[in-house]
């Protein structure tokens, strides 16, 4: 199969589009979910209102959040998909940066250290673009992200020692939910990342963050984590946007990777209650949209 | 736990009647502020034009859209989706945006810290809590972008809003040094020996 890039470019334009306006259907049932079990009055009516919110956004064919995020495509390329990937990387740019002045989206980026905005959602490596290869071997998935600040900039990694054990992967993680409070625009999905390197470990607490609600993680002992902690989480009462109540987490997702025989390390990436993705996926058949 | 209906700007002895838990609504002007607005007025000297004495601020930088300026879009702008961003970044803004500039609400998500609190019970001023990420809700509550200052900043600029009842909006921080996120912070560390027990962690 080969790749149309100005069909790429046209795709990464409607999805950080897309991505914005519709939450998935897993993060609606979650919200479900949450609302039905919550028994604090306050929480329950911070809840009542972030699902009218998406109502809303849907009936108004408005954005779910004011925070653009920072773009982010990850992408999927299978065994016989036939693609310029410098020219793939050029088409997802400039989709991103045609969103932002097109429609137009605030642009959420800034250089690091000029703080100047283009405008653009775009500057020195951003949009983030991940590339993986898969064996679907006719398919092409592109999934924008626009993850926003506020969970962002509760982000951690501690490099614990093997005479920690999991102990500490336990305890920091439930430090890192009662540091972040209700900065994270809670319910958050926490996402927890374990092994690996350093970069590896943060990149996986990124994945985690991010994956849909009802899935597990493929390692068993990452699966046991994640049943244990969301319950546990979810008795500290930090509750919606941090004003109390059983709503803290939508789920714990763990990621797990091969570590070296010193190491033990821990991230924590988390995801806001406005849990936005969109996909887009290409087959000989065409393009369709979903999440 | 009260209801007020405020039409902007506010004197000091209404909002030192608000206590936590209660509720308010606000009807007429609201000042849009952020991060680098801040940045500019009180660490690099730029002023505003803009009276902000009595008034709310919100914690915010709106997605807008220029256009030609009229009746309807006075500051050239039509809004697009305005929501709230996290305060806790701003911290250390709340003592000289009541005391140099007179304001006497702050709206936002996440709450503030200690710092904040002192300020409010010393000058007057409340933490009225929106709901973070709920903009499409919050900006069928904005009327019309009136104007706009500090707009090289853009987004980041100081931006005038007329609102029309929004809300409503919690007390979550009050002029007698009542905050809900010092309380519920409190309560949740006071689990956490709980919370890593049942996790079966060795102490």
């Amino acid at each position: 199969m080969k790749v149309d890039l100005k069909q790429v470019e046209e795709a990464c334009k409607e999805l950080y589009i897309r991505a914005l306006k519709v939450l998935p259907p897993d993060i609606k049932q979650g919200f479900e979910r949450l609302d039905k079990a919550e028994s604090d009055i306050t929480g329950k009516a911070i809840l009542g209102t972030m699902i009218k919110n998406i109502k809303v956004a849907e009936a108004t064919d408005n954005l779910l959040c004011q925070d653009t995020g920072i773009p982010i495509y990850n992408v999927t390329i299978g065994a016989n998909v036939e693609v310029d990937g410098f020219g793939l990387k050029q088409a997802i740019i400039k989709g991103c940066e045609r969103a932002t002045r097109e429609y137009p989206l605030r642009s959420s980026v800034v250089h690091p250290v000029t703080r100047r905005n283009e405008h653009t959602s775009c500057g020195r490596a951003v949009p983030v673009i991940n590339i993986d290869f898969v064996p679907e071997a006719e398919t092409l998935s592109i999934e924008m992200i626009p993850k926003g600040s506020g969970s962002e900039n509760n982000s951690w990694l501690k490099m614990a020692v093997p005479a920690d054990g999991v102990d500490a992967i336990k305890t920091f993680v439930v430090d890192c939910v009662l540091d972040a409070g209700g900065k994270t625009c809670p319910p958050t999905i926490v996402g927890v990342g374990v092994g690996g390197t350093a970069d590896l470990c943060v990149h996986l607490s990124k994945v985690a963050a991010t994956r849909p609600l009802g899935t597990q993680c493929e390692d068993a002992e990452g699966a046991r984590l994640e049943e244990q902690l969301t319950k546990v989480v979810n008795q500290l009462g930090v509750g919606p946007q941090g004003l109390g109540g059983d709503s803290t987490a939508f789920a714990v997702h763990v990621e797990t990777a091969a570590t070296h025989i010193t190491m033990n390390p821990v991230a924590v990436n988390m995801q806001c209650h406005s849990a936005r993705r969109a996909r887009a996926t290409f087959t000989p058949k065409g393009l369709t949209y979903g999440f | 736990m009260a209801h007020y209906d405020f039409n902007m700007p506010v004197t000091e002895e209404q909002v030192r009647r608000l206590r936590v838990n209660d509720t308010v609504t606000l009807n007429g002007t609201l000042y849009g502020i952020r991060d680098a607005t801040q940045i500019h007025m009180f660490d690099r000297g730029r002023k505003t034009r803009f009276d902000l004495n009595g008034h709310a601020v919100i914690h915010t930088a709106p997605n807008v859209k220029k256009v030609d300026k009229s009746n309807t879009y006075p500051a050239g702008y039509a809004p697009i989706c305005i929501g709230t961003t996290t305060s806790d970044r701003m911290e250390r803004f709340t003592r000289p945006l009541l005391s140099e500039y007179g304001v006497r609400i702050i709206i936002g998500k996440g709450g503030l810290r200690e710092g904040s609190l002192g300020a409010f019970k010393e000058l007057g001023g409340v933490y009225l809590a929106i709901i973070g990420g709920t903009a499409a809700l919050e900006t069928t509550w904005i009327e019309q972008i009136e104007d706009v200052d500090l707009d090289d900043l853009n987004p980041e600029s100081l931006w005038k809003f007329r609102v029309k009842n929004f809300g409503p909006l919690l007390v979550a921080m009050d002029t007698h040094g009542g905050s809900l996120y010092t309380q519920v912070n409190k309560s949740a560390r006071d689990k956490r020996a709980a919370a890593l027990a049942a996790l079966g962690v060795k102490s």
